[in-house]
């Protein structure tokens, strides 16, 4: 078991300041997050996308936000914990006692949500039965390829994902490839070889389908697609990829015994705490009156938080207000002055 | 302004007046239309405002611009008729509209 001042769920921009600022006045942490790589929202859903309303920056893409605050947070030991998933947090005396997916644990006084709006889950098919063949024969991702040899696989999906697995897989499989429209969002380059590939007969191509059915008993035996325009077609398949993108859900915080309004939790404007003593919430995930979802406003929470954690973390000191520019103390941590 | 109506997967009918300039994603949420979750606030970054728009006014309403498609193949269940309603702009023109909501956002 970890023992740390802080713990941060979410590395987005909001979890990756509020880190840079339980560092500077002091306190240590840790950030867990679901996704494999830092950045959160703006890495997974905007990566090119400029953003215009970040103090300062006029101009900045979701990944290059992302690359600043982590030059940001250089001068500082920050533990990242990526594809984990925070699966339940407990009292013990006075701290929370945090489990991860991964069986890593936690005993904290601080827990700071920084969630975004959940955890990033790959979007599934909309018929059940496929809930009896997953992560057996149908898979949102691929782990290892090499079970996919000699057999049929159908992918579904039109952008970057599902295009090169079509690709890859072509050379040892019979590969189905599926898309509910003409078009592919992926890559030209991409869109264009697989089309080659499909020409000479290397992939077989169905679109304006999506999946209504899957079919056997013990093991996937055959797919039932749906064209517009309502022909129903039979594919024998061993193996099914599906690559819709990522979902948010709210997961497991939901039952945290938290004040949740709607997919939000609700704090307080001055520690942004939440009803657990202890447990803080900002970034998109926390609802105020006034709450804006900017990335500028999770910043200011992160900040009034971390100062918050100090008080639990510290009890028996006392949090002195200082600044960047005059602080010998804040310099120090920054590695500015010896 | 213009009077939106908002059939929900049971079949629940909800119509309210929209102001012009809001999009049908944003009237659906302040008025508590369960079904549209809207998770990026507006941004076509996530498809969990996906509505059905019958072809009569699917053809009148103003086309899709570049990349509602794409975020349209992430939806649940999507189909021709499917709409972001963060990407519907609401206007005069709009009042009667009928939208469907689909059973979830994902």
């Amino acid at each position: 078991m970890k023992k740390t001042d802080a713990l941060i769920i979410g590395a987005g921009p909001t979890g990756l300041f509020t880190a840079h600022q339980l560092k500077l006045i002091g306190l240590d942490c840790e950030i867990v997050d679901n996704l494999d790589k830092i950045g959160g929202q703006c890495i997974e859903l905007y990566p090119d996308k400029p953003i215009y309303d970040i103090p300062a920056v006029p101009e900045c893409t979701g990944e290059e936000l992302t690359n600043n605050l982590l030059n940001q947070l250089k001068p500082f030991d920050i533990r990242f914990h990526l594809s984990e998933r925070v699966e339940e947090v407990k009292k013990e005396d006075n701290n929370w006692l945090v489990k991860t997916s991964s069986g890593n644990s936690f005993l904290t006084p601080n827990v700071i949500i920084a969630g975004g709006v959940g955890s990033f889950e790959p979007r599934k098919f909309p018929p059940k039965e496929c809930v009896r063949f997953e992560n057996k024969s149908l898979f949102y991702s691929v782990k290892d390829k090499n079970i996919f040899k000699g057999k049929t696989v159908s992918i579904f999906g039109g952008g970057d994902s599902a295009l090169d697995w079509a690709i890859e897989l072509s050379k040892e499989s019979n590969v189905n490839l599926i898309h509910r429209r003409d078009e592919f969002r992926g890559a030209q380059a991409t869109v264009n070889k697989m089309h080659k590939l499909v020409k000479e007969g290397k992939i077989n191509l169905f679109t304006k389908y999506q999946m209504t059915n899957v079919h056997g008993e013990q093991t996937l035996e055959s797919i039932d697609i749906k064209h517009d325009n309502d022909e129903i077609k039979n594919l024998k398949t061993e193996y099914v990829l599906g690559f819709f993108g990522l979902i948010m859900q709210l997961g497991p915080i939901a039952n945290w015994g938290l004040n949740l309004n709607k997919k939000t939790i609700e704090v307080d404007t001055e520690k942004f705490e939440t009803n657990q003593k202890g447990i803080y919430a900002v970034g998109d995930i926390c609802n105020y009156p006034g709450k804006l979802k900017l990335i500028l406003s999770g910043f200011h929470e992160g900040a009034l938080a971390a100062r918050a954690c100090f008080k639990l973390a510290r009890p028996d000191e006392k949090y002195r207000f200082e600044f960047t520019t005059t602080s010998t103390n804040l310099l120090k941590r920054l590695g500015k002055k010896e | 302004m213009a009077k939106i109506t908002y059939i929900t997967s049971d079949n629940q009918i909800h119509t309210v007046e929209v102001q012009n300039g809001l999009t049908v994603m944003e009237g659906a949420v302040q008025n508590d239309i369960p079904g549209i979750d809207a998770d990026c606030g507006g941004g076509m970054a996530c498809a969990t405002c996906h509505v059905y728009v019958k072809d009569d006014w699917f053809n009148r309403i103003p086309k899709k611009e570049d990349g509602e498609d794409d975020m349209l193949d992430m939806a649940f269940e999507p189909n021709t008729n499917s709409r972001l309603s963060c990407q519907i702009i609401v206007s005069d023109e709009l009042d009667g509209l009928e939208v469907n909501i689909p059973s979830k956002q994902a």
